[in-house]
């Protein structure tokens, strides 16, 4: 089952690599890893999206709780929580399809933030599945690029 | 005051209670070997790296302590490894301090650079690179802090050259806490209830002392819940010597070179107490057949340990010593409603059947070849179990696990999870520098004392009488015994002819050697060799073809032995 995980980490040198090495090494499946400075300073969350039985993901919570430079794990699928992603993604986009392309965005409520005469680039926000949706809708156009930030997510507050 | 980084870290050490640091010097420590010249503590200079490391850890498996060790940059450090590794598996706290090419160097392929942070970083428990001599201080402090604390383990610091020659002001910390390390000494009341009413109910329990036992010292606290409660007890290789091996609630280890006893009761037990024990594959052979008729109450003080490999009914995240105090405090009250002692009476009459049944044995005709597992038992006799014995890995090791008696934690200094061949000699090393008077005796085979027999000159060097014995089969014989029973006898690279002249290799480094070859004698070398006051390599040829029973096959279940 696919679970999200929201690790809070000394921002240090080094750090994502005894994560990243934490999952090769001991053959855990990384779907998806998201890393950013966090609020409070010296600090970076992770959102690591993965996968995995429940004895599998409860190692996967006690490993990453034993890294000495983790502060704080969470396994917001057990929670109610909200989930995001953004993808940008170059579509071909001759004069022909242009307009069709264009409307698709609208009804997921894309940007275009960029144009050539023959290329739009969409920015896309939403879940994973609304992501694959408008890469699927896009497809048959002919994509040229893609590049998806992978999951972050918040605990929701009520 | 105003010091450079070498002396802020022999300073350190000092603070921290090194005695002793077992290291081998190079370009980019040479600033810390001229600070060492001065230190208050001996320094030993090994001869590889590898055993630099080895030694430390035989000090700290012998005394508790944490283990220190200087390696240089690059090789000197990619040498290290095996050592780290070995001590990460078994969960020894030692501090591993490595040199580095200068900070402006760091990724340009400098001379004897590596990454040695990033190599280690699977087999510590944590590792640091210090790049400010600011940091220094504190980083030592955390890096012994982290070593000794909660689960042990090795902890590497990486220091770059210009770090060491740079100076300021130093301020010792005090205090050290890490926001996000906290490991949980203590049980949850709840879990012991329920373990303690697991343990009212059963009709079959089962003790099974792991590493951990000795670690935090549960020894005693361990004796008094089997001796009260009448249960019997079985060990992992690395929980020999956490209950004492001359108990009659005492049956042996258990896995793939356990008794027959320890075995079968494993897989009939109602209730499995492991304590300190983290199930490992060669404990528990084929996971689906492992104590299927159990619940299972697991002490561990790492939670990583607990349903990793097990099913665990009752997990007790907790240090094992003061889990087990905690259990006595929750049982003492209603101690005396049961009586024990019946309650347990038919199942210890059927481990006392099996033991029996299937002693381990060993089959010494008076004018046959030497037999290793005759050896050992020798060895205890005369030693009346009272010394320190390291071994290395294989053969030579299972049998000292199997026919001498440990008594008390940290008397076997044993390479258990990593199974490093050469482990044993600078082991040895380490705790004959720990322990002067005590009787340290290495039983090796003659491929394994192979592996770091240049220490020799380490052990001369410092004066230590350290023994060590091979059980010579000019085999790699572990492995040939699985090529015996697996793969046809085709002893494809494991017969070892061609080795030194031990005896003669012993002399040649300034030490003692002897060798035997007939039984008669055996005990009359074995006791000029104790009797010696210095390093004697004893070269004993035995069987070549003896092979350690039982033995479960890998994947198999536990109670699926060979038994001849």
């Amino acid at each position: 089952m696919r679970h999200v995980l929201s690790v809070l980490v000394e921002n240090e040198p080094g750090v994502l690599s005894r994560v990243a090495g934490l999952f090769s090494g001991r053959g855990f499946n990384i779907e998806s890893l998201n890393v950013a400075p966090a609020l409070e300073p010296g600090t970076s969350l992770m959102t690591i999206t993965t996968s995995g039985d429940t004895q599998v993901i409860e190692q996967i919570v006690k490993q990453l709780r034993k890294l000495v430079t983790t502060v704080k794990v969470v396994d917001l699928s057990e929670l109610r929580a909200v989930e995001r992603e953004m993808m940008l993604i170059k579509v071909q986009a001759d004069d022909p399809n242009r307009g069709e392309i264009l409307r698709l965005a609208d009804i997921f409520r894309c940007k275009v933030v960029d144009v050539s005469p023959n290329t739009l680039t969409l920015e896309a926000t939403g879940d994973t599945e609304k992501l694959d949706a408008v890469q699927n809708l896009l497809q048959r156009f002919g994509l040229k690029e893609i590049a998806r930030t992978g999951t972050v997510s918040l605990r929701r507050s009520m | 005051m105003e010091m450079t980084g070498s002396r802020i870290l022999i300073e350190c050490l000092h603070r921290e209670g090194v005695e002793l640091l077992f290291g081998y010097p190079g370009g980019a420590i040479l600033d810390i070997y001229d600070a060492l010249s001065t230190a208050p503590f001996h320094n030993v200079l090994v001869r590889h790296e590898q055993a630099a490391v080895h030694a430390a850890d035989g000090y700290a498996r012998a005394t508790g302590k944490v283990g220190v060790c200087l390696v240089t940059s690059g090789p000197g450090a990619t040498n290290a490894v095996t050592g780290i590794a070995t001590a990460y598996c078994d969960s020894i706290p030692l501090v591993v301090i490595s040199g580095q090419v200068p900070t402006s160097l760091i990724g340009n392929d400098a001379f004897q650079e590596v990454d040695i942070v990033g190599i280690t970083r699977p087999c510590t428990k944590h590792n640091y690179l210090v790049r400010d001599v600011n940091r220094l201080a504190r980083t030592i402090r955390e890096a012994f802090h982290l070593a000794r604390s909660g689960r042990p383990g090795p902890v590497l610091i990486d220091l770059p050259k210009d770090v060491m020659n740079a100076t300021t002001t130093f301020v010792w910390p005090e205090e050290v806490s890490i926001r996000s390390y906290n490991p949980s000494y203590r049980p949850n009341l709840n879990q012991l209830r329920k373990a303690a009413t697991a343990l009212t109910e059963a009709r079959k329990p089962l003790l099974l002392v792991g590493g951990g036992v000795c670690l935090s010292g549960a020894d005693e606290e361990l004796a008094w819940l089997a001796h009260e409660l009448d249960i019997p007890v079985i060990g992992t290789l690395m929980g020999l010597g956490g209950f004492p091996g001359d108990d009659p609630l005492w049956f042996g280890m258990v896995g793939m070179h356990g008794t027959y006893v320890a075995n079968k009761a494993i897989n009939s037990c109602d209730l499995l107490i492991s304590v300190g024990a983290r199930f490992d594959d060669r404990v528990t052979g084929r996971l689906s057949t492992f104590a299927p008729d159990a619940k299972i109450i697991h002490i561990d003080i790492d939670p990583t340990s607990i349903r990793k490999n097990v099913h665990v009914d009752i997990p007790v995240v907790a240090d094992c010593r003061l889990a087990l105090e905690g259990l006595r405090e929750v049982l003492a009250p209603g101690l005396g409603e049961t009586d024990w002692k019946s309650k347990h009476s038919q199942w210890l009459e059927q481990l006392g059947e099996w033991q029996n049944a299937r002693p381990l044995c060993c089959r010494q005709e008076p004018d046959g070849p030497i037999k290793p597992q005759h050896v050992i038992r020798a060895i205890y006799e005369m030693t009346k179990g009272d010394a320190i014995i390291s071994t290395e890995v294989g053969q030579n090791q299972m049998w000292a696990a199997q026919f001498y008696a440990y008594k008390k934690p940290r008397t076997l200094l044993t390479s258990g999870g990593l199974g490093t061949m050469g482990f044993g000699f600078p082991a040895a090393i380490g705790a004959q520098l720990a322990f002067p008077d005590k009787l340290v005796i290495d039983i090796a085979g003659d491929g394994s004392i192979q592996m770091n027999i240049q220490e020799l000159a380490t052990a001369v060097q410092e004066k230590l009488p350290v023994k060590i014995i091979i059980l010579n089969n000019q085999y790699l014989g572990m492995v040939r015994q699985w090529q015996e029973l697996f793969y046809k006898r085709n002893y494809s690279g494991t017969p070892m002819e061609i080795q030194p002249d031990f005896v003669a290799l012993a002399k040649a480094y300034g030490a003692e050697g002897y060798r035997v070859t007939k039984l008669e004698e055996l005990v009359p070398m074995l006791e000029k060799t104790f009797a010696h006051p210095g390093l004697v390599v004893l070269d004993i040829q035995v069987d070549r073809e003896e092979n350690v029973y039982p033995m479960v096959p890998a994947g198999a279940a536990l109670d699926d032995m060979l038994l001849v």
